[in-house]
């Protein structure tokens, strides 16, 4: 495997690991304060899976890399032009339709990703993917159920759930829109052609609004893009401020 | 319609071969979502491996004032406890 291979390599890795910790770091902040006690468990429930798969993103990409970098490391030294998540997971929680539509687009995408990864030519990342695949699926589970839930609920509830999907739209097409870290993970055999997760995905998400009542939008609207690339929203600078405030004020500390 | 969603008795089969056990309750609009709540609420530390969920107003339960009434009459039948025969060691859960 030649260096620029790894060098992807380490970047599809940390990309992976990136969006599971910042949508962790998100769903955190709703800790203590859901709509419902249950809710707020099960929203916790999918942080603490997403950060139990960051860490095995993390790790294995600190390996690879060769410089000595271990989770901590990557999670809390590193600035927002070094995050290359993608902009959906980043956005704020805002109203818990909000919240969920946003959960529930990851979701789709990334159940239709693992499930490929198990498949794929490293077994380093198969089993990786293997391991999150039945978090992935209950997620996956729980989000349409409830973005069904709420698009055919009240009038209210409908509308939010319809506001939401329209004003998240925007940040699905990043998921599809491969640069050329994504293409060399295409041709060694790890990560899954776009056409193909595109349509996976546009499929399980019009299945899904449709049975919540709701519009889908355009699937070629115009699509923001950047986040692979560390071109991030105003959001993730706050986001990481105070997720890294400990580790950058008192670098090292355990407790 | 109340704002409130109904409360959910919880029942967890903790492993195969043992009965389904109360482990305490929840609040869920339907059955379905009781089911999912249970999941994230009671089942976060691998307890089980099946869930079920009633309705609390669907559970009929004894008074505690019937409690003399209809448990004290067998104290005093000892020959009804099987007491009185030694167990294999190899039956489990009796």
């Amino acid at each position: 495997m030649g260096a620029n291979c790894v060098d992807a390599k380490v970047n599809y890795l940390l990309r992976q690991g990136d969006n599971a910790l910042i949508l962790s770091q998100r769903l955190s902040e709703l800790c203590g304060k859901g709509p419902a006690l249950e809710e707020d468990m099960a929203l916790t429930n999918v942080a603490l899976d997403l950060l139990g798969q960051t860490r095995m993103w993390y790790t294995y990409a600190g390996e690879l890399e060769g410089q000595g970098r271990d989770e901590d490391r990557i999670a809390y030294h590193r600035d927002a032009h070094d995050f290359k998540n993608c902009l959906l997971v980043e956005q704020n929680n805002g109203n818990y339709a909000d919240t969920l539509v946003r959960q529930f687009f990851f979701d789709t995408w990334h159940y239709f990703l693992i499930g490929a990864l198990t498949k794929c030519g490293d077994t380093r990342i198969a089993e990786i993917a293997e391991k999150s695949l039945k978090e992935v699926t209950y997620h996956l589970r729980r989000s349409g159920d409830l973005v069904v839930r709420l698009g055919d609920g009240t009038e209210v509830s409908h509308a939010k759930t319809q506001t939401a999907v329209n004003e998240l739209w925007m940040y699905t097409g990043e998921f599809f829109n491969y640069d050329e870290v994504d293409q060399a993970m295409v041709a060694a055999g790890i990560a899954p052609a776009a056409d193909e997760l595109r349509a996976q995905w546009l499929a399980h998400v019009s299945d899904i609004l449709a049975e919540a009542t709701l519009a889908m939008p355009a699937p070629d609207a115009w699509m923001q893009k950047g986040g692979k690339q560390g071109r991030h929203t105003e959001h993730l600078g706050y986001l990481l401020a105070e997720m890294q405030f400990l580790q950058r004020a008192y670098p090292g500390s355990q407790w | 319609m109340s704002k409130e969603w109904p409360l959910w008795e919880v029942f967890i089969r903790s492993q195969h071969g043992l009965a389904h056990k109360h482990v305490g309750s929840l609040h869920a609009p339907d059955a379905g979502m009781a089911i999912n709540n249970a999941r994230d609420v009671y089942t976060r530390r691998n307890e089980g491996v099946s869930i079920w969920v009633v309705r609390a107003t669907d559970i009929v339960a004894s008074s505690p004032g019937d409690k003399d009434a209809l448990f004290e009459p067998s104290n005093s039948k000892v020959y009804r406890h099987p007491t009185f025969f030694p167990m294999p060691e190899e039956v489990k859960n009796l």
